[in-house]
């Protein structure tokens, strides 16, 4: 295909503006234009190719491109912000499988680029099926402990071996049966590794799914020799790779952890009985917030859950205009279920991102704040992580909320969150309790707060 | 030959990729996402040429389903990730 100089160049363009549109995000302010600039270099890239294409009646390839088109565009204005995660890991699961069929057409159509194209159908087929698992478990199809079970490594170390024969067996004889043996050991090797993934692993999945999109499309454009294929699936395959590794370093496990260890559930046996908690009313809480100087304010996925932040932000905003109180709002990188996830939400709800900080700009400040308001949040806040070398969330960089004069904990209940492990917060002399559903408590302050 | 220009290409591109990417501020990461995973679609001109060049049914109805699938891919992708920055433009404060 490089004898098309003119079109090589388009791609080189194209290719450029894909780097300087990720380069866009650096900062909010430049982020959008960089969007554009994606845009523009797909726009190139796809009308070169329709250009270059041999033959005259290309009907169908206008129609499936146009359907195409108004089926992503109708899904991606409609979905929510909370089904953010869902909706990425479905959308790299598209992708995944385009590389697929794209890899199988090759290999149909006779002698290929064997190992390349076997890189691009594995690869892609690992982001489809795993994505389907993702995107199931994100979207409440499933449990998140669904699909554990003893023997669990053993039964997916054997099926690695099964795999790497399979795989073998293909590039010795590079035909249609042995890629469709190939591609369907893959799907059920993905299923069985993400099926046991949840809660607050996800994030970390939901990245290296969208580095494999990435990894795949390289491998495809090695098996056709088209650079725009390898460069493009370069970055985003690095992309996908580095936020899976800032998401393993938040959570402190490793990929290998995350996919073999699963945290012990003991969720559910509380050990209230065992220690003196203080639980509040929304009144009282109103009465601290309101004589505060500096709150800050700690969402977790529990938060998105109850869809509290709007009156999250309402809250935010009597605060700091009817009372004066300096209000920050602190993010963990792993709050929501996808990178960044947490942020979007509240930038949705209005919250302006200058009074939005990540854990490292704002732990410090802590010590310094009169109260911290916990919503939907748990393991993040937990002290253990600091302290205790037995716990299994040692290590984890967690938010300081217990350095704040009062600390609110805004949960249904004193169960353990996601790692299983009691937060000793809940039973320290600065903390309150406040009981009930996220977006309720939240409504009930806001309600006293704007009455006084 | 050809290959290891191509790879050469390859590991030049990630090294690009990591720099821009540890660039990109962490508030912004799901946009990141999903704009990565739009311009993943660039699988398309694959697919694109794929069908043009089909000599069989079978190629081609297949090549034609992985154009609807990165369509889908695209145009999805740039539709989330612009409605997410919208979200992030500046906000009047007080």
């Amino acid at each position: 295909m490089t004898e098309n100089y003119w079109l090589f160049l388009i791609y080189l363009v194209s290719v450029c503006l894909f780097i300087l549109s990720i380069q866009g995000l650096s900062s909010p302010k430049t982020a959008q234009r960089g969007n554009w600039l994606g845009m523009a270099g797909m726009l190139l890239a796809v009308d070169g190719t329709l250009l270059a294409l041999p033959g005259e009646n290309h009907l169908w390839i206008f129609i499936t491109l146009l359907l195409g088109g108004i089926v992503g565009i109708f899904t991606g204005l409609k979905v929510k912000m909370t089904a953010l995660p869902q909706m990425v890991a479905a959308f790299n699961g598209v992708g995944g499988l385009a590389s697929v069929f794209i890899g199988l057409a090759e290999v149909w159509r006779g002698p290929a680029q064997t190992i390349e194209v076997s890189i691009g159908i594995v690869i892609g087929g690992v982001a489809f099926a795993g994505s389907m698992v993702a995107y199931a478990k994100l979207q409440g199809l499933l449990k998140p402990n669904f699909g554990r079970f003893t023997y669990q490594n053993w039964f997916n170390g054997a099926l690695s071996l099964v795999l790497l024969y399979f795989w073998y067996l293909f590039l010795l004889k590079p035909d249609n049966l042995s890629a469709y043996f190939l591609l369907g050991i893959t799907f059920i090797w993905s299923v069985a590794l993400t099926l046991p993934i949840g809660g607050a692993d996800m994030p970390v999945i939901v990245s290296v799914l969208n580095a494999c999109s990435g990894w795949a499309a390289s491998g495809i454009g090695f098996s056709l020799g088209n650079m725009a294929l390898i460069v493009t699936g370069a970055i985003v395959g690095a992309s996908g790779t580095i936020l899976a590794f800032v998401m393993t370093k938040a959570i402190n496990r490793t990929l290998f952890e995350v996919l073999f260890k699963r945290l012990n559930d003991q969720s559910g046996t509380s050990t209230a009985d065992k220690h003196f908690v203080r639980s509040g009313s929304p009144a009282d809480a109103a009465f601290i917030l309101e004589n505060a100087a500096k709150v800050i304010i700690v969402p977790g996925y529990g938060m998105a859950v109850a869809q509290a932040q709007h009156i999250l932000h309402t809250m935010a905003s009597v605060l700091s205009q009817k009372y004066n109180v300096d209000v920050k709002f602190a993010i963990h990188p792993v709050a929501g279920r996808m990178p960044g996830h947490m942020n979007v939400l509240l930038a949705e709800a209005n919250v302006s991102y200058d009074d939005v900080y990540e854990l490292e700009s704002i732990n410090r400040e802590f010590s310094t704040a009169d109260c911290a308001y916990v919503i939907g949040a748990n393991d993040i806040t937990n002290p253990l992580a600091r302290t205790d070398s037995q716990s299994p969330l040692y290590g984890m960089p967690v938010l300081d909320v217990g350095k704040a004069k009062t600390v609110f904990f805004v949960k249904r209940s004193l169960n353990a969150g996601y790692s299983g492990v009691d937060n000793p917060l809940f039973y320290a002399d600065n903390t309150v309790m406040l009981y009930g559903d996220a977006k309720k408590v939240t409504e009930e302050i806001v309600q006293v707060l704007e009455q006084n | 030959m050809m290959f290891w220009y191509l790879l050469a290409v390859f590991v030049l591109a990630c090294f690009i990729g990591y720099f821009v990417v540890w660039d990109v501020t962490p508030a912004l990461h799901a946009p990141l996402m999903s704009v990565s995973n739009a311009i993943s679609g660039i699988v398309i001109i694959g697919a694109l040429m794929g069908a043009a060049y089909a000599k069989t049914f079978e190629i081609e109805t297949l090549s034609l389903a992985a154009v609807f699938l990165s369509a889908v891919n695209i145009f999805g992708g740039f539709a989330i990730t612009q409605r997410m920055l919208g979200l992030f433009k500046k906000k009047d404060k007080k």
